[in-house]
């Protein structure tokens, strides 16, 4: 009786002490979410004087048929992808060298995770002004060392500017891929390495036989986190290109700003968080049951 | 975290071994690589920011500016004529305050989900959990729908509760396994001492927690001082913008001048705090970040 009295009452006090915050995350995530797929199906624009107005299915029809919403999602992709592939491998190179035993091992891992720790808006500034057509240092770099002849107008050129713009997200957040793979490379025991070198393993063999698949959940989680930032990219963006030139750097979230901040289109930018929201659900239930599989592997 | 000091290989003597050591010589290839490539932009945008506007627009490029190469003007500037200090003001103010009603929220709901066994708990966790993937593109309509509806606008609101929100999935994640990893005995004998849940959590678990309390914040922190979108959509009127935003708008007034020493300036002035975090408490920032392993 008495057992069930204090059981009811820790169940109320934990509810008391969950809610607040679970009231906040409905209000700051759940409800957005939500609102985008109701206003989603109605008309909310200068033509309806911002007044919401049923429309079914009708922005999702116009989204099918709009390049420019096309071409977002494809500069998007391949920012992600081009993004997280060399975050992986140069995290991965700054992971192994951070796990070895050197002096001024400490000091050498506070530099490598500055650049995570920087505004990326502030960030953005610093390599628009390191890719300047005029002035930009890059191409100081490049000239001096003969690797190209005449500067390069990294930001003013299409391919280029999407170039400019994955190597300043490469550089801001592959210290994020490189502290979590550490973790795993900290947990994997030096025995394993010795018991495999003595079986005569040369250092690439234990790199690809014991270090590769003992850290690969650690990859997993890494690149879904990586994965869900870089589609959603916006702040490096905006600052360092504004999309251009030409909306060749494009991401889906400049294109879904200007539709609600400058053209006002609330229905039509509502659909498109909508699909964007779905897009990345699809992809990281995708990479979830991949990763049960991997630890299902591991056990 | 507890750092294993791993035992170095043995370091083949010098001369007398002719075998070249391959692996010491890739290491310090890697360790070079990493501190060039995490350093240099950032010290490119500091030396800009001291060189004078004939320097930075020189031809070649000065590396080693001389004496007379220098100037603090772009900081001058900055403050007299930007009002700098009102930015660094309402950056400050967002950022702390959103930083301990995140603590004050989320730590009580951490230790109810590590501890008191609650229904839908599961439901919370898997919950919190996926929300950390959601980039804010995916939720400023939805607030900024709120923001306008309550008219907060230009409203120190309109930041900390989004931030405080946030933040909000790390801070639960974070401190929930720290409890988990607190002796249970402690507690149980508080019990017995006849404490209720509420006065155990503040008089005994949360002065145990102050470590983890500090990570967590430094986290936190971090991500409302760096926060871009909702503080450009949300703050308009120039009195109430914060750093970021301040900073990416330096270069709109004129369009033929850029002022490349000024918007050099005001990046080393946003970033530097966080520099100050980063070198003081490296350790802790490692530790928060792959226990929640959250966010890019």
């Amino acid at each position: 009786m008495t057992q069930d009295y204090i059981r009811q009452r820790e169940k109320r006090t934990g509810w008391m002490l969950v809610i607040p915050a679970v009231l906040l995350l409905l209000l700051v995530y759940a409800f957005p979410i939500l609102r985008a797929f109701w206003l989603g199906f109605f008309t909310e624009n200068l033509s309806t004087n911002l007044q919401p107005e049923f429309s079914g299915l009708e922005n999702y029809g116009r989204m099918v048929q709009d390049g420019r919403f096309w071409q977002s999602i494809g500069n998007t992709a391949i920012f992600t992808v081009f993004s997280l592939l060399f975050e992986l491998i140069l995290g991965l190179i700054i992971a192994l060298a951070l796990d070895q035993a050197f002096r001024g091992r400490g000091l050498v891992r506070t530099i490598a995770i500055l650049p995570w720790a920087l505004p990326t808006a502030l960030i953005a500034l610093a390599w628009r002004w390191i890719f300047n057509a005029e002035y930009g240092v890059w191409n100081d770099i490049l000239v001096r060392l003969q690797i190209i002849g005449d500067p390069v107008n990294w930001l003013g050129d299409p391919n280029w500017a999407m170039v400019s713009v994955i190597a300043a997200d490469v550089w801001k957040t592959t210290s994020f891929v490189a502290i979590l793979l550490l973790a795993g490379l900290q947990s994997i025991s030096q025995d394993l390495y010795e018991a495999h070198s003595i079986d005569g393993a040369t250092p690439w063999q234990s790199f690809r036989q014991i270090t590769l698949p003992l850290i690969a959940p650690q990859i997993v989680i890494a690149m879904l986190f990586r994965f869900a930032q870089a589609f959603g990219i916006f702040d490096l963006i905006q600052v360092m290109t504004g999309g251009g030139p030409g909306g060749a750097t494009e991401m889906v979230s400049i294109y879904i700003y200007a539709t609600v901040m400058r053209y006002l289109d609330f229905g039509y930018g509502a659909a498109l968080v909508a699909v964007t929201f779905l897009i990345l659900i699809l992809v990281v239930a995708l990479a979830g049951l991949g990763l049960k599989r991997l630890q299902a592997n591991a056990e | 975290m507890t750092t294993v000091t791993k035992p170095t290989a043995p370091t083949p003597s010098s001369t007398s071994d002719s075998s070249i050591p391959w692996k010491r010589i890739l290491l310090w290839l890697a360790i070079a690589f990493t501190v060039i490539f995490s350093l240099a932009p950032v010290l490119w945008q500091v030396l800009t920011s001291i060189k004078t506007n004939a320097a930075i627009t020189a031809d070649p490029t000065v590396y080693f500016p001389g004496l007379d190469q220098l100037t603090a003007r772009h900081y001058i500037d900055l403050f007299r004529e930007n009002q700098f200090q009102i930015y660094i003001i309402n950056s400050a103010l967002v950022s702390v305050i959103s930083t301990i009603l995140c603590l004050a929220l989320g730590s009580p709901a951490a230790y109810a989900l590590a501890r008191l066994r609650i229904p839908g708990e599961q439901l919370v966790l898997g919950a919190v959990l996926v929300v950390t993937l959601f980039p804010y593109i995916l939720l400023f309509l939805g607030l900024l729908e709120i923001v306008r509806a309550l008219g907060l606008a230009n409203n120190y609101l309109a930041l900390i509760v989004p931030y405080t929100a946030i933040n909000l999935p790390l801070t639960i994640l974070v401190m929930r396994s720290f409890f988990q990893q607190l002796p249970k005995d402690l507690e149980d004998s508080a019990k017995v001492d006849g404490y209720n849940t509420l006065q155990m959590l503040w008089q005994i678990v949360l002065p145990m927690t102050l470590p983890a309390l500090v990570t967590t914040g430094i986290l936190a922190f971090i991500f409302a001082w760096n926060e871009f979108l909702f503080a450009l959509t949300f703050m308009t009127r120039e009195s109430m913008k914060t750093i970021p935003v301040a900073a990416a708008q330096l270069g709109g007034t004129t369009l033929f001048e850029v002022p490349y020493g000024p918007l050099a300036a005001s990046t080393v002035v946003g970033t530097l705090p966080l520099v100050l975090l980063v070198l003081f408490f490296q350790r802790r920032i490692v530790q928060g970040l792959t226990a929640g392993s959250v966010k890019g």
